[in-house]
């Protein structure tokens, strides 16, 4: 059986963290996906986090990923009020609708 | 005493342009034109003064510039020539004051109109009393500029600001010309003030300087370049054709500006600088000739115009001509002593005209006038002096001063000399016989106006008769009054220092024949013109219909506007159509501001296309600035 080493935790969190990013992109279709892809992306970074405090033997690393799963969890919870006012507001949460930004 | 006769009129002009409002018409209309009246009085003192003790002083007011060499002083210079010039500038400009309070009294700008006649003598003052060629300049400007303002004072007419644009133009020409003889004088003398200038002439007499590629005698060159600006300023033969246009500034500024004061100003420089005209031969020979043609041209002209104020225009300008061949022969004092009667009647003429405008509601075509000598006898009877005088009838003021230009350009015995005569010989037939006919067909004859009833015209009110009427006596008396003193036996004495003859006049007394002449052509031009324009009008018609050419080419005034606007204004148009279409729009703005404003907004509108609102395309563009970040920071 292989040994699971630092790179493969490294390589995992990367690849999600890709996932993450290319979801923002491709995704025509919704906001609430967009929120998803960066709940992803916060995912890959705790990863990154959690496997270099037990590379380093440092607990410090985990404590962090704890208060950041936190931040995340609040943040979603402020991310999905938004996308709940911006549908009453406007009738669609549709991504290719939302472009309210252009000058 | 000399500082309050200057600045008394700027005083006036000051208070009735900022506070004109606040105090009342009325009371700035009496105001200034009582400020002037004093200057008016002191100036009389003064003449008093020059006429018995010789008066002369040279007041300093400030030091102006002073830059190494270039000293130029503010001074109130006043000798023999400026007391002269004091006399008719602030005693017309009073009565003319005083005029204007009737003339204009339905006009809604009393105020700005008294407010720049005032500003205007202030600057005549300044034009005369400078000792020197830069503040004579600057009192040259400042009659320009308000001459300007008067012409255009109706600035709702077209016509008028037209007028008012041209004579400015008109005068750019001359002042150009002008600047440069400033500039020649300082470069070769060092000095722009006339004592040192005058003085050093004689020094300077044989030199010669290459101007323009052609060598001239550095004087003649300086004479004939003064004499340019006088010829623009003085309305002579080339430089005329602002005079007549400027006729549409209502009635009292025609005559103080154009007929008594600022037009004369060309004749009081040739005078002025007498010292140097006297070293060039050429100079004074040119300045005869512009002088003949002018006077021989403008009478041609008058001769057929209908509008009553060209009329009169034309003749100021034949008028001008005499004294300008009356100084080219070097009779200065004589030409002075035209100036100064000329002022008394031309002005009273032109009064006399706006009265008989404002008689007639504002009509100035004198063949729609006739038959209203008895309606309005005063303004006849005043007009009637002023023709006399201006045609030189026997003992009014005009006689000795055209009489003696011409005795004394027969006596001066050169070429030149006998042509002037025989001109001016011929010019007085011409004005006699032009006069006469304004007169003829202004008060006899049938009346000819459709748009006012016969029994409506009255005469003016006094404000406006008695200025007038001070002008006729004027008229009368100048002449008989100064004449020993101007050009009399003793006249050298009273000129003193300030006009300066290198040949003796001839003394002796002109052949009996030549002194006859005159008097005998210009009253006898009386009957003849009545004949003409009243009695039998048919040997007119049939002379003007014979004659077809020669009519249409004098109406046209010789087509001089024609052919200004042929050789100058045409091309230069062309010109600047062909800068502005061309240069301007095409090169300039194309690759200039426009291309600079067309190149931005390119660019700024690829910039737009970034910016598409989508949330998706900023996150990718962010991406895609990191990755190259750290690419880079990698790489490194």
């Amino acid at each position: 059986m292989i040994e699971i080493t630092l790179e493969h935790y490294l390589i995992l969190s990367s690849i999600i963290f890709t996932i993450g990013i290319v979801g923002i992109f491709l995704n025509r279709k919704n906001v609430i996906i967009i929120l998803m892809s960066i709940e992803l992306m916060i995912v890959a970074v705790n990863i990154n986090l959690v496997s270099f405090s037990i590379f380093l033997q440092d607990l410090s690393g985990q404590v962090f990923t704890m208060f950041i799963l936190t931040v995340a969890a609040a943040e979603a919870a402020v991310g999905l009020a938004i996308i709940v006012i911006y549908y009453k507001n406007k009738g669609s949460i549709n991504v290719e609708q939302i472009s309210s930004l252009k000058g | 005493m000399d500082y309050a006769i200057v600045f008394l009129p700027l005083i006036g002009s000051i208070i009735s342009s900022f506070f004109g409002n606040k105090i009342g018409t009325k009371t700035t209309l009496i105001f200034t034109t009582l400020l002037v009246s004093i200057s008016a009085i002191l100036s009389l003192i003064i003449f008093y003064e020059v006429i018995n003790h010789g008066y002369f002083s040279n007041r300093l007011i400030f030091n102006w510039i002073s830059s190494g060499k270039f000293n130029v002083n503010w001074s109130i210079y006043i000798d023999t020539l400026t007391s002269v010039m004091l006399v008719v500038i602030t005693f017309i400009s009073s009565v003319i004051h005083l005029y204007s309070i009737g003339y204009m009294s339905h006009d809604p700008h009393q105020a700005r109109f008294i407010s720049y006649l005032s500003l205007f003598t202030f600057s005549m003052l300044t034009l005369v009393t400078a000792d020197n060629f830069l503040q004579l300049f600057f009192g040259w400007e400042g009659v320009g500029l308000c001459s300007y303002l008067l012409i255009g004072f109706w600035y709702k007419k077209p016509s008028a600001n037209a007028a008012a644009i041209k004579a400015f133009i008109v005068n750019r020409v001359g002042d150009f010309a002008f600047a440069i003889g400033i500039f020649l004088i300082f470069l070769f003398y060092q000095t722009l003030n006339y004592d040192e200038v005058f003085s050093q002439t004689a020094l300077l007499a044989q030199k010669e300087i290459v101007f323009i590629g052609i060598e001239f005698n550095l004087i003649t060159l300086i004479c004939l370049l003064l004499f340019v600006g006088a010829m623009g300023k003085s309305a002579q033969i080339l430089l005329h054709t602002w005079l007549p246009d400027a006729m549409e500034g209502p009635t009292p500024v025609s005559a103080l500006i154009h007929a008594a004061t600022m037009v004369t100003a060309g004749v009081f420089l040739i005078i002025r600088c007498s010292p140097i005209f006297e070293y060039s031969v050429t100079a004074l020979n040119i300045v005869a000739s512009v002088g003949m043609i002018t006077a021989f041209f403008a009478a041609t002209v008058a001769l057929v115009q209908n509008d009553i104020k060209k009329i009169i225009a034309y003749s100021t300008c034949s008028q001008l001509g005499y004294m300008f061949f009356a100084a080219g022969i070097g009779a200065y004092h004589v030409a002075m002593f035209h100036l100064f009667t000329h002022a008394f009647f031309k002005a009273l003429l032109f009064l006399g005209a706006g009265c008989v405008i404002h008689s007639f509601k504002e009509e100035q075509d004198i063949s729609l006038m006739g038959g209203v000598w008895k309606k309005i006898p005063i303004t006849y009877t005043l007009m009637v002096i002023g023709t006399l005088a201006l045609t030189g009838f026997p003992l009014l003021s005009g006689y000795y001063s055209k009489d003696a230009i011409i005795e004394f350009a027969y006596l001066k015995g050169s070429t030149v000399g006998y042509y002037s005569a025989a001109v001016g010989i011929f010019t007085a037939l011409l004005t006699a016989i032009y006069s006469w006919r304004l007169i003829f067909k202004t008060f006899h004859g049938k009346y000819n106006n459709k748009n006012n009833k016969i029994t409506l015209i009255h005469e003016s009110t006094l404000v406006m008769l008695i200025p007038t009427a001070i002008l006729a006596v004027g008229a009368i008396f100048v002449g008989i009054a100064f004449k020993e003193t101007f050009i009399g036996m003793g006249s050298s004495e009273f000129w003193g220092q300030s006009i300066l003859f290198l040949t003796k006049f001839n003394q002796e007394h002109p052949p009996s024949w030549l002194v006859v002449t005159t008097p005998t052509i210009v009253t006898l031009s009386i009957p003849v013109s009545y004949y003409l324009f009243i009695k039998n009008e048919k040997v007119l018609n049939t002379l003007i219909l014979k004659n077809k050419f020669i009519y249409n080419f004098l109406l046209n005034k010789w087509y001089f506007d024609e052919l200004y606007k042929y050789i100058f204004i045409e091309p230069l148009k062309k010109l600047g159509l062909f800068f502005w279409k061309k240069g301007d729009i095409n090169i300039i703005d194309r690759y200039g501001p426009d291309g600079i404003s067309k190149i931005v907004k390119i660019l700024s509108d690829k910039a737009v296309k970034f910016q598409s609102g989508y949330l998706y395309h900023y996150a990718f563009i962010m991406l895609i600035g990191f990755s190259i970040l750290l690419t880079y920071l990698i790489i490194s």
